[in-house]
């Protein structure tokens, strides 16, 4: 049964893409599917972005060890679906015009903010096998806190490109504040018992 | 002499010219030459057209509109088509008629692009009344068949350029807001046209939404030499029909020089004065829409890059993203009004 989770997991997290694929093929994106491909893998991106940091939380309360074993995986589905959004505004919003694309990361503050959470991502995409891990060592664990960053970040570049409904921000604004709550909690109790 | 260059084109951008022709070829073409298969199935417009029938592009028949009153349908009989050349026309490929009516901005019906085609079944435009004040010679609250009555209909193919970066090609039927205006004899205070749009909560769902932050009715304004430009169009229809909900019902401004927020739908109101108007969107944020809101790939937007556009509709196929002309490609027949004003400041 156990040995079952993983690829359902796997196979649940292709689901979106595989429905914005399909959409896009039978071109059932509507007029603008820029925007529409821009909206849906950022906000995929950042779901998968907060489930992976609900895991940890998620083991401790349930003494369930398997939901951490889905944590790297789904952390590579939130790289894997930024990277798509990347694409996306690289071309259909860009036209891959280079000078563009360079001048809107350096000028564009929300730009900036989502591309440095992205680089964030990068760096834990590349230092997540197994391999790293043991080279890194305790390095490893320090690197990987950059994840709080990239979330925050994620919910900041959301936040400042909508028009005028900011619902859907302040929800995963909200998450990512228990989320990160819960850590900052369990780090103030860690230190008094330590003191005690 | 020192001939100055654009500097920022490096020849490593230059697009080849076999490329360029084709895109060119691509987007450009009249509607006659085919392209292929998928190509036609991406842009029908123009063979919607009839046999006999002058008008460039009319809605499929299936969409079309039925009147909102008896009256309409006699005012619709008789449509100049438009011309085969600037600025009334342009040989872009038309946006169809189904993207035209899906994807608006139109948040008294709500904020998503297609809330207004889906969300505004309740609404009316018959009997519609507008009220014209201030600094005019026949003021009055006059019934819109009054008002259109002397004015023959006319088709004119316009770019529509949105902040938001995307952009159609629209078939508008309607007639110059310069004729309406000599009609109802402004003053010689009157230096602005303010424009309101209808508030009717009952029939449009976006207007006591929780998330809406516009203060309603949506304005707009145009200096009065803006307003009496032989571009400044009021349009009652779109593809040889009644103009849908969406598009602004019954009757709405279309400036099409200018961002498309200029371009004010549902007009109840049209009010002549002395000072310049307060606009929505300047109101909201005067640090990101400005009252002039001419198309300037000069001046960027906060958020949105301006000097490209996705004209639509993109698919996967088609990117489709061009570059956008300082004020939407008709400078030629507005940039004097502009002469000696820092357009970067007023933006």
């Amino acid at each position: 049964m156990r040995e079952f989770i993983k690829p359902a997991v796997f196979l649940l997290a292709m689901v979106p893409f595989v429905l914005l694929l399909v959409r896009a093929l039978t071109n059932d994106l509507g007029p603008d599917p820029a925007q529409e491909l821009s909206i849906e893998t950022g906000e995929w991106t950042l779901r998968f972005l907060l489930a992976t940091l609900a895991l940890t939380p998620l083991r401790q309360l349930t003494g369930q060890p398997e939901f951490v074993r889905n944590r790297r995986m789904l952390g590579l589905f939130a790289l894997f679906y930024a990277t798509v959004h990347l694409l996306v505004w690289m071309t259909f919003i860009l036209g891959f015009r280079w000078f563009a694309i360079v001048e809107e990361i350096v000028e564009r503050p929300y730009i900036t903010v989502g591309f440095t959470a992205f680089m964030i991502m990068v760096a834990l995409g590349l230092t997540s096998p197994k391999a790293m891990v043991r080279k890194l060592g305790k390095n490893w664990k320090r690197l990987h806190r950059l994840v709080y960053v990239a979330a925050v970040l994620g919910v900041v570049h959301l936040l400042w490109i909508l028009r005028t409904d900011v619902s859907e921000a302040v929800l995963y604004g909200s998450i990512v504040f228990v989320l990160l709550g819960y850590r900052f909690i369990q780090y103030l109790n860690k230190k008094r018992r330590a003191v005690a | 002499m020192l001939i100055k260059k654009p500097s920022d084109i490096k020849p490593s951008e230059i697009t080849p010219e076999s490329v360029y022709k084709n895109r060119r070829d691509f987007m450009f073409d009249g509607g006659k030459a085919l392209l292929g298969a998928a190509a036609a199935s991406t842009f029908p417009r123009i063979a919607n057209a009839q046999d006999g029938d002058a008008l460039r592009a009319r809605a499929p028949a299936a969409m079309r509109r039925s009147p909102p009153a008896a009256w309409w349908t006699e005012k619709f009989q008789s449509i100049k088509p438009a011309p085969d050349s600037e600025p009334f026309f342009t040989g872009e490929a038309l946006t169809p008629y189904e993207d035209v009516t899906i994807y608006n901005n139109f948040y008294e019906f709500g904020m998503d692009k297609s809330d207004p085609a889906t969300r505004s079944g309740e609404f009316k435009t018959d009997p519609w009344s507008v009220e014209i004040t201030g600094e005019v010679g026949k003021p009055g609250t006059y019934h819109l068949e009054d008002i259109l009555k002397p004015h023959d209909l006319e088709e004119r193919i316009y770019r529509l350029r949105c902040v938001e970066a995307w952009s159609m090609v629209i078939p508008w039927i309607g007639f110059p807001l310069a004729d309406l205006i000599n009609r109802f004899e402004p003053t010689s205070n009157a230096k602005f046209v303010e424009f309101e749009t209808i508030v009717d909560a009952e029939t449009m769902p976006g207007i006591n939404s929780r998330f809406a932050i516009v203060r309603w009715p949506y304005r707009e304004g145009l200096r009065m030499d803006e307003a009496m430009n032989p571009l400044t169009f009021m349009a009652v229809g779109l593809y040889g029909s009644y103009l849908p909900a969406q598009n602004g019902a019954p009757w709405r401004l279309v400036v099409p020089w200018k961002y498309g927020f200029k371009s004010i739908k549902s007009i109840v109101k049209i009010n002549f004065r002395e000072t310049q108007p307060d606009t929505t969107w300047e109101d909201l944020q005067p640090n990101e829409y400005g009252f002039y809101a001419n198309v300037n790939p000069e001046v960027h937007h906060p958020r949105w890059r301006q000097d490209m556009e996705r004209r639509l509709p993109q698919t996967l196929f088609s990117r489709r993203v061009i570059e956008t002309r300082k004020f939407n490609g008709y400078g030629e027949h507005v940039a004097h009004m502009y002469e000696g004003m820092d357009l970067s400041r007023y933006y």
